[in-house]
């Protein structure tokens, strides 16, 4: 199935999370930081981490470990916190 | 929202809430398994029952065992709810939990929390860089997507778990630029004391010491009794720093695994308000039970790893006990001679655990770090810097959070409590229990406020 990841497709198996995905099609940025705006990608790909945040179909700060890919899932950097005025879905609790 | 009840709800579908499933299945109880990830199996037998087989080949036996107690549970008529994050549980046994978006509550005559470990925190120079992982976390996508890493890796730190994916990864075919040992030459000797029990539990020992000849019969480099380590690179890892017998080494990778064992995702049973004792030879907290695994007077019981590290096998036997204790409250037959079988095994396979504890017992610089060395990566707060707060007065991890939001980004502590634990102690001069850890309140995972309102 096909995913995009800030804009570029991206070929990937079925069934396997949106983290192993990127990081195997050679990703390596995933966010950035919130307070000092460093890169950071996937550290322990389990849900603990909150590392591998990400803008998956407009939803911001997603565990993508978490996440199975979707044929078609547009997908973005997590740079920052997440901005409110993108929000359609709610806010998140943190 | 539904107001399902049923007389056991288990919180993770690893060894221990699958065993327990299973067994309060046959005692007649009926059984509602939560996990979060979308396959059960928990992170040790993770996609093991659609894993092809060219993949089990490569994990090896110990993975592809857990194909029996996953069909032993798929049989059991246990309900499963994959992909569910539960944010609530209480002392009376409700729980509250997402799916898809969806919010959802059912309520367990006993609840059973079955979260599992983590891998311990490594605060070490550089470990916030991209490419920079946990052992585990390279063996969870080995795992769940067949995924290796393309450029050779670096494995570093010490455990079990680090040795067995150096040999996974040598018969997935892939480079391993060299594993930097951070175990104490001296540690043998220490170990050495809780030999006895590691006979007992030889096939265990033998499982290792035969795991590390063959690393070194494929001609890995490996650096023993490594010390000081420090990623290297500005933006993305560059390769390891690292010193053996004072003198410093370097080994260049873009891709460097850590890891120091693990400890217990105690999330779950903080947030309840149960009481937790710091635990001085596996270096963590682990909640409070009665022997089978019951927090006090209440509904919930705890099994497995996340009640201290026991291991696969015996977190299964553990996950029995548990459900044949809330069977017999629930006045279901009587369970003596399997409980005594039971106990029997549960030695057998918690034989080696002392030695193991000691023998891979995590360097003080490799969880306390200094000063300039990032200890809350959500806040980003360094060792440094929750010095500087005890020293202005603070006494506990709580309070780091008013002084500079010290655990209180969206990893809600998990991988900086015990580390922020650990380096105030030290700092103050006292025992880490007499320093405590974050007070964990629901919700213990982030959640969307749409959901609630749908």
């Amino acid at each position: 199935m096909t995913i995009s990841f800030e804009g570029k497709n991206l070929e990937v198996p079925a069934g396997i999370s949106v983290a192993s995905a990127l990081l195997a099609g050679g990703a390596r940025d995933f966010r950035s930081s919130i307070v000092g705006n460093a890169p950071r990608a996937p550290y322990c790909m389990m849900g603990v981490c909150f590392e591998c945040l990400l803008e998956i179909d407009g939803v911001p700060a997603r565990q993508s470990c978490l996440i199975t890919v979707r044929d078609g899932m547009k997908i973005k950097q997590q740079l920052g916190a997440p901005e409110l005025e993108d929000i359609n879905a709610g806010v998140n609790h943190e | 929202m539904s107001d399902e009840i049923a007389d056991l709800v288990i919180i993770g579908s690893g060894p221990a809430g699958m065993a327990a499933a299973c067994e309060a299945r046959s005692a007649g109880l009926s059984v509602v398994v939560l996990d979060e990830q979308q396959a059960i199996g928990g992170q040790i037998y993770r996609r093991v029952e659609t894993a092809p087989s060219s993949l089990l080949e490569i994990l090896g036996k110990d993975y592809t065992a857990g194909q029996k107690l996953i069909a032993e549970f798929r049989s059991s008529g246990a309900r499963c709810i994959a992909g569910a994050t539960v944010w609530n549980v209480t002392t009376e046994g409700v729980v509250n939990y997402v799916t898809d978006g969806h919010a959802d509550e059912i309520s367990g005559r006993f609840v059973l929390l079955a979260s599992g470990a983590m891998e311990r925190p490594f605060p070490i120079q550089g470990w916030t860089l991209p490419g920079v992982m946990g052992a585990g976390a390279g063996q969870i996508m080995l795992k769940g997507a067949g995924a290796v890493p393309a450029e050779p890796v670096i494995l570093a730190g010490c455990g079990p778990l680090l040795y067995l994916l150096a040999w996974q990864y040598i018969r997935a075919g892939v480079k391993i630029a060299a594993v930097v040992d951070t175990t104490k030459r001296s540690a043998l000797f220490s170990a050495l004391r809780h030999f006895v029990g590691a006979v007992k539990g030889w096939r265990d020992l033998l499982k290792g010491i035969k795991l590390i000849a063959a690393i070194r019969r494929h001609g890995v480099p490996i650096y023993s009794g490594a010390t000081d380590l420090a990623i290297t690179g500005i933006v993305r890892a560059e390769g390891i720093d690292f010193k053996i017998a004072g003198k410093p080494q370097h080994v260049a990778a873009s891709l460097v695994l850590l890891h120091q064992g693990v400890v217990p995702n105690t999330q779950l049973s903080w947030s309840t308000g149960a009481k937790h004792r710091w635990d001085d030879q596996q270096l963590c907290w682990q909640p409070e039970t009665d022997a089978n695994g019951r927090l006090g007077d209440s509904v919930i019981y705890v099994a497995g790893d996340s009640r201290g590290i026991v291991g696969a096998n015996a977190s299964a036997v553990q996950g029995r006990l548990a459900a044949l204790a809330m069977a017999r409250q629930l006045g279901h037959a009587d369970t003596a001679a399997r409980v005594r079988r039971l106990l029997a095994s549960l030695q057998r396979y918690t034989h080696v655990r002392p030695f193991l504890d000691t023998l891979y017992r995590p360097q003080q610089k490799n969880r306390i770090p200094d000063d300039d060395v990032l200890v809350c990566r959500c806040e980003e707060v360094t060792a440094g810097q929750i010095r500087k707060y005890v020293e202005l007065g603070c006494k506990g991890p709580n309070q780091t959070k008013a002084f500079g939001r010290c655990g209180m980004g969206p990893c809600q502590g998990r991988l900086c409590g015990l580390t922020v634990t650990e380096v105030i102690a030290q700092k103050r001069e006292v025992d880490p229990s007499e320093v405590g850890y974050y007070r964990i309140r629901p919700p213990i995972k982030p959640i969307l406020l749409g959901t609630f309102a749908e």
